[in-house]
């Protein structure tokens, strides 16, 4: 039996209520030792109830969560000590400095005041911020209380690390950071559950990915095997002047093979079963009064797997991406 | 041995975060004094008014002072979600808020010490039962705070903690015994005053200042003691289900 073998967080039948509203609906899914999972779904999907059952910040009107082997609902406080979190918003304490902030989170688990500090002066400096370290948390940027959060949810070295929505709302050069160091912790052994609603984030970082949609999976698997259902599919896009939508149209009736898609403003992708040519479409575009000024191959994504399962536009997402800020754009 | 590091380490933080800020200590010095000075000009007496005056002075300086902060730090730790941290912290529920509570008491009880000190420069103290008024301080100290929890974990804005706690502190202060004795309230509001946890410290305030209480002081004490176990318990189980719900 190899360690990834080995179930970390085995969930079943996990269900939650609110009010009228079935936030999470009888989902099951385990996470395997130093694995990092990814769980996707858009906002309202059930990932943070989810993770909240998961962490033991709220209680589930039914199902079984196991830590480690450790039944939660009977022993929380003893599954808490395995694990490190990492909410969604940064959640230190704003009149304490960056250093003080970890000191104390390192005292939540009972560190002794010499393994802290000097884990404190590690983690500073692994996440770039010794120098901020003496300021308080209060004035930091966004990407640096990010990151400071992050520090805070491993300082004690957690087998297993809860990610909630860890680059939302941070500039584009933090983002990237971020994902680096969750690369980092997974491949040095830490199991990571990872929500997300950026799917280009989750397709490079995550081994499995769960989609959730309305408080149930709707699939679980590699990365690799999702990406396979792609195997056999081309894609360009097209850059042109107006008109995407009457274009596409145009597209479809002269070549029936063909699906088109307008994704955005002056933006007309097209997909088939069989290499696209380009030229034919370029003139027929150019015929219709539109000036093509890009024509790109694109590989089919992660989200256009999402969309296929799923069936939830892909600018649901977008939406979503807009609303939280810029901080998951790759 | 490891949950009293998070014990120790989440009081030392409240007292550098909050309780010894410049703000707080001026205001736990000012607000006792300023009482003090109130009533005893209020009274038109001279310094033969302050022994009647110390136990009410020590109890409004205890119960304002622990209340306030308590219900207003757990608010806002509650509504910025660092409150989470401690709540995903592996020590037990009970713990972990006594922690949260004790620098809260520690705080009642500094200022409780204010006036006490204030009246040693006016009166002779030689009479002071400390036996008895130095743990009624510390109860008066425990009740109240854990009434200041279970406020801040019935209210989600920081201001409503202080509305609510004006709810429970002003009613209390007028019907406890502390500045007309029980006796004179009228009889349909007797039932109320000995619902309030602060009569039975008063009357032990009263008791170890002029030697008169109204009740026995193991009474008092007991009952005291009740009320801190049954705010406690009503806190926890309101924490368990509004805040892990």
């Amino acid at each position: 039996m190899t360690a990834s073998d080995v179930t970390t967080i085995e969930v079943r039948s996990l269900a939650k209520r609110f009010g009228d509203v079935q936030a999470v609906a009888g989902i099951d899914f385990d996470v395997r030792k130093g694995e990092l999972f990814g769980f996707l779904g858009p906002n309202g999907a059930g990932k943070s109830t989810t993770i909240n059952m998961l962490i033991g910040l709220a209680r589930p009107d039914a199902g079984a969560i196991r830590i480690a082997g450790i039944d939660c609902s009977k022993n929380p406080k003893a599954a808490q000590h395995l694990m490190g979190v990492v909410p969604d918003e940064s959640n230190l304490y704003p009149e304490l400095t960056g250093f003080d902030n970890l000191s104390f989170c390192g005292s939540l688990y009972g560190m002794a005041k010499r393994d802290r500090e000097e884990r404190a002066r590690e983690l500073l400096d692994h996440f770039g911020l010794t120098k901020a370290g003496n300021r308080k948390f209060g004035g930091y940027s966004k990407g640096m209380k990010r990151k400071l959060t992050i520090a805070a949810g491993i300082i004690q070295s957690p087998r297993i690390l809860f990610m909630d929505e860890p680059t939302t709302g941070i500039d584009v050069a933090s983002a990237r950071q971020i994902r680096q160091l969750i690369a980092d912790l997974n491949s040095n052994g830490t199991t990571i559950f990872l929500t997300t609603h950026y799917i280009e984030e989750a397709q490079r970082l995550c081994q499995r990915i769960a989609f959730i949609v309305k408080g149930k999976i709707v699939r679980i698997d590699t990365v690799e095997d999702l990406m396979r259902r792609t195997d056999g599919r081309y894609v360009v896009q097209f850059a042109i002047s107006s008109g995407a939508a009457d274009l596409c149209e145009s597209i479809v009736a002269e070549f029936p093979n063909l699906q088109c898609q307008a994704v955005a403003d002056g933006q007309i992708r097209v997909e088939s079963p069989e290499p696209v040519r380009v030229g034919p479409l370029v003139r027929l575009l150019e015929d219709r009064g539109a000036e093509v000024s890009e024509a790109r191959k694109v590989r089919p994504s992660l989200e256009d797997v999402f969309v296929e399962i799923t069936g939830i536009e892909a600018g649901a997402m977008k939406q979503e991406k807009e609303k939280a800020g810029m901080g998951g754009k790759a | 041995m490891k949950v009293w590091i998070a014990f120790w380490n989440i009081l030392v933080k409240d007292f550098r975060a909050y309780y010894l800020k410049p703000p707080n200590i001026s205001w736990g010095l000012i607000f006792p004094l300023a009482w003090t000075g109130m009533f005893f000009i209020r009274s038109g007496a001279g310094l033969e008014s302050v022994p009647a005056l110390l136990p009410g002075v020590i109890a409004v300086s205890v119960l304002f002072g622990t209340t306030s902060l308590l219900s207003v730090t757990v608010t806002f730790e509650k509504k910025g979600r660092s409150f989470e941290r401690l709540l995903l912290a592996p020590i037990p529920l009970e713990l972990l808020m006594l922690a949260k509570t004790s620098g809260a008491i520690l705080f009642g009880i500094a200022n409780a010490f204010v006036p006490v000190i204030m009246a040693a420069f006016l009166m002779d103290l030689s009479s002071v039962n400390w036996l008895t008024l130095v743990p009624a301080i510390v109860l008066i100290a425990i009740s109240s705070t854990f009434l200041g929890l279970f406020i801040a974990v019935s209210v989600s804005e920081v201001f409503e903690a202080q509305t609510f706690s004006n709810f429970f502190r002003f009613p209390m202060l007028f019907l406890c015994g502390l500045f007309f004795p029980i006796g004179q309230i009228p009889i349909w509001l007797r039932p109320l005053s000995y619902a309030l946890p602060l009569t039975y410290g008063a009357d032990v305030l009263h008791g170890s200042i002029h030697r008169s209480p109204h009740l026995p002081l193991l009474l008092d004490f007991g009952l005291l003691l009740a009320f801190c176990a049954v705010l406690f318990v009503l806190s926890l189980r309101n924490i368990q289900r509004k805040w892990i719900a």
